[in-house]
């Protein structure tokens, strides 16, 4: 899993750090994996495949009134497969959003999440549905994180009535409701205190189980985090909060907005780790880390230090901010779908054909969910006035023109 | 002015108390009570009968400044009764999480006017959690009270009346309390409600108004007005401490001048009850709102709105509208600023007069 320690000179110096490598941890370092319960289906898969355990260094974890997890992370063949091709599924979706938007067949706002797929796959690979999520309005892929298509994205995309939230939310409005997904959200930072309250609710419920709350490195600096980081700190609640940090809040870098970038340590009372978040090993290894002190002692931050390829929203190029050269460096360099691509082939795991075969069918896979959205429903006009209360009160839709006249019911 | 005979549509004159039986006390069991001690009672009742009700703001574990949650604390826990941080805008947001998972949470928001750095909670958040999620998630569970309104000497930001901003706000519900007995009903009804309710508690009233209350449990609908005195002469419509103003006036001119007044308690603004309103002015032909909001865009200017266009025909003079001036809340010119017993009866007499 050799990744060059390579620093463009063009670079500019405050970028650097986004492109630390971590394959030179030294040995003294590195501790035996902690004893967390193992993930989801990952390894239940692996115990069926009868795969071996194999042993994958990490880069460092920076800590924050917390002791670190080691940098040796246990995986398996099968997870390393189920990575690889959800991630490439993320990636190929949002390349599919994209050429939807420029196309026209999807309007309004909408943020895609290519570039940071590390993050909810390895998030996604130390929980269980059963721990709740909350996140900003990047949200198509953690929607597809918890249990979701391609389809269910797209159609909702498109605003078609089988899309995700039957064409009423959009891009940034997702949820499911059997796998705990509370949502993406539109305001910035509005989600983190909303993630405190489910935070409650799992403690109160002593399920044993966490609400995971992400935001950006723009919304770290809203005022109701803080409240949130309080509230949570103040009651031990079990509550993750994720700043995924993509380096620019729309389009200020972050050392631009923020006071301090060290936003894992921006709690100050409520312990925090450094996360890289271009790897998916590393992001679950470091979420079930906290995972185990979360419901055992109450709030953590993680930071996932992970980039964004395209802009902030449509209407960004994503280019007059940042340098075409970063971009392509940290695509190079530390690239989650070819980090994983690299660790299959470089163990001898999978052959390069076998990738492109699960490359092949997810193609397919994305280009049956277009056309099958382009033939979907838009929903039904009276969906105007359903569901504002639990009971439309009476209401009809009337005097757009002297004929319409729908009672709601 | 002669009293003038019925016409038009009757009222709806109805007022339900839908009174359920609780252990150890008779629907017909009242006592003398203040309104302070009418919510304190509504939320014992709504903690006792709901595991979920949970009840938490600034103070509230001690009491709350009002008292309003004396003894909650020490009947039910600290697990579902608690002090909160000086945090409005994640008091809401945690009780809008918690009301998605199925809780019952009844926020205090320790002065109406400490509500605005939840706005965004309120009106992007609670309203549209069920819309935006195409019904799939709400938190219609969430009750968020705030003591509204003047109190003597309260000044800029202990005496503003919000209620207005937020009837702007489609996905909740807004109930503004006229007394004792109102306030118990209302608020039990708000935290069963399945919508997310703005209750505004007349904090003018806490200690100053003392009713007979049921002593058992009991709801009001929300969205149904009260005629609290009947009268074909002109329609007065308020809400909460202001009812009790458009009474006094009432009594004023009716004693001065023969003038007898119908007066409207809305109790709720969002949904508010069009149709008693109508029926009343139809009968009436003339219109008073008043509130101590200011007056520019106040809810008065909706209520004008709505009934000038439903009764266009019947009304005999222009509506009018006895109100908060367009300032800031006054410290020292609070009795100038309030639109008092005396104001109203000079507008009704101008109306009666037009």
């Amino acid at each position: 899993m050799a990744l060059p320690r390579a620093l463009g000179a063009t670079l500019l110096p405050r970028c650097a750090g986004l492109l630390q490598q971590s394959v030179g941890a030294s040995a003294s370092t590195l501790s035996p994996l902690a004893s967390f319960s193992p993930c989801r289906r990952f390894a239940a898969d692996a115990a069926e495949a009868g795969d071996d355990a194999i042993e994958v260094e990490v880069r460092e974890y920076k800590a924050h009134h917390i002791e670190p997890p080691g940098t040796t992370v246990t995986t398996t063949k099968a997870e390393l497969m189920e990575m690889f091709e959800t991630m490439y599924r993320m990636r190929r979706m949002e390349i599919a959003a994209d050429m939807l938007y420029k196309s026209k067949l999807i309007r309004g706002f909408c943020h895609l999440y290519d570039g940071q797929e590390a993050v909810i796959v390895g998030l996604e690979a130390a929980s269980t549905f059963q721990d709740s999520i909350i996140t900003s309005y990047r949200d198509h892929c953690t929607h597809l994180g918890r249990g979701g298509t391609v389809y269910d994205v797209i159609a909702e995309l498109m605003g078609r009535v089988e899309g995700a939230t039957k064409g009423m939310g959009g891009s940034m409005h997702m949820y499911n409701k059997a796998h705990n997904f509370y949502g993406g959200c539109g305001i910035v930072g509005a989600q983190v205190p909303l993630g405190a309250g489910l935070g409650y609710a799992h403690k109160y419920r002593k399920d044993g189980s966490v609400a995971y709350a992400l935001y950006g490195d723009g919304a770290a600096n809203q005022g109701q985090i803080f409240e949130a980081f309080n509230m949570a700190g103040l009651w031990d609640l079990p509550v993750i909060f994720i700043c995924e940090n993509n380096h620019y809040g729309m389009g200020t870098a972050e050392w631009r907005g923020s006071k301090s970038s060290a936003f894992y340590t921006r709690g100050d009372y409520i312990p925090g780790l450094k996360i890289d978040g271009m790897d998916a090993l590393a992001v679950k290894h470091g979420v079930a880390h906290a995972k185990a002190y979360a419901v055992e002692h109450g709030p953590i931050i993680l930071e996932m230090d992970t980039y964004r390829y395209h802009g902030h929203s449509m209407s960004d190029p994503g280019s007059t901010y940042r340098t075409r050269d970063e971009i392509t460096q940290i695509r190079t360099q530390r690239d989650p779908v070819e980090h994983i691509r690299k660790l299959l082939l470089d163990r001898g795991l999978a052959e390069a054909s076998d990738l492109k075969k699960v490359e092949k069918a997810i193609k397919k896979e994305v280009d049956d969910a277009v056309e099958k959205a382009k033939q979907g429903t838009i929903p039904p006009a009276d969906m105007l006035w359903k569901n504002i209360y639990s009971d439309p009160l009476g209401a009809v839709m009337r005097g757009m023109d002297s004929q319409t006249k729908i009672a709601l019911s | 002015m002669a009293p003038a005979s019925p016409r038009g549509a009757s009222t709806s004159s109805a007022q339900p108390l839908d009174t359920k039986r609780v252990p150890g006390a008779s629907a017909a069991d009242t006592k003398p009570t203040n309104l302070c001690s009418a919510v304190n009672d509504a939320l014992h009742i709504a903690l006792e009968q709901n595991p979920r009700a949970l009840c938490f703001g600034e103070d509230v574990g001690f009491g709350g400044v009002f008292r309003c949650t004396v003894g909650l604390f020490d009947r039910f826990g600290r697990d579902r009764v608690f002090n909160t941080p000086l945090s409005e805008q994640g008091i809401v947001g945690f009780g809008i999480g918690a009301a998605a998972m199925g809780a019952t949470p009844v926020a205090e928001i320790q002065f109406a006017d400490y509500i605005f750095p939840a706005i965004d909670q309120i009106v992007n958040e609670a309203a549209k959690y069920r819309y935006r999620s195409g019904g799939d998630f709400h938190c219609g569970g969430l009750t968020v009270r705030a003591p509204y309104g003047a109190v003597g000497h309260g000044g800029h930001y202990h005496s503003q009346s919000p209620e207005a901003f937020f009837t702007h706000v489609p996905g909740i519900k807004v109930v503004v309390p006229s007394g004792p007995k109102e306030a118990k009903g209302l608020l039990l009804a708000s935290i069963a409600d399945p919508d997310p309710v703005i209750f505004f508690e007349a904090k003018m009233l806490y200690r100053t108004v003392v009713e007979d209350v049921p002593t058992g449990s009991y709801t009001i609908p929300l969205g149904q007005a009260r005629i609290a005195r009947t009268g074909g002469d002109i329609t007065l419509v308020g809400w909460g401490q202001q009812v009790a103003v458009l009474e006094r006036a009432a009594a004023m001119v009716r004693e001065v001048d023969g003038i007898e007044c119908e007066v409207i308690d809305l109790r709720t603004l969002l949904p508010w009850d069009r149709d008693t309103v109508e029926a009343s002015v139809n009968k009436t032909g003339r219109l008073l709102v008043s509130h101590e909001a200011p007056v520019t865009s106040g809810f008065g200017a909706e209520v004008v709105a709505a009934i000038s266009r439903r009764c266009f025909l019947r009304l005999e003079a222009p509506p009018m509208r006895v109100c908060g001036y367009d300032t800031p809340f006054p410290l020292v010119f609070e009795p100038l600023y309030v639109p008092s017993a005396q104001r109203v009866a000079d507008a009704i007499r101008d109306s009666c007069r037009f």
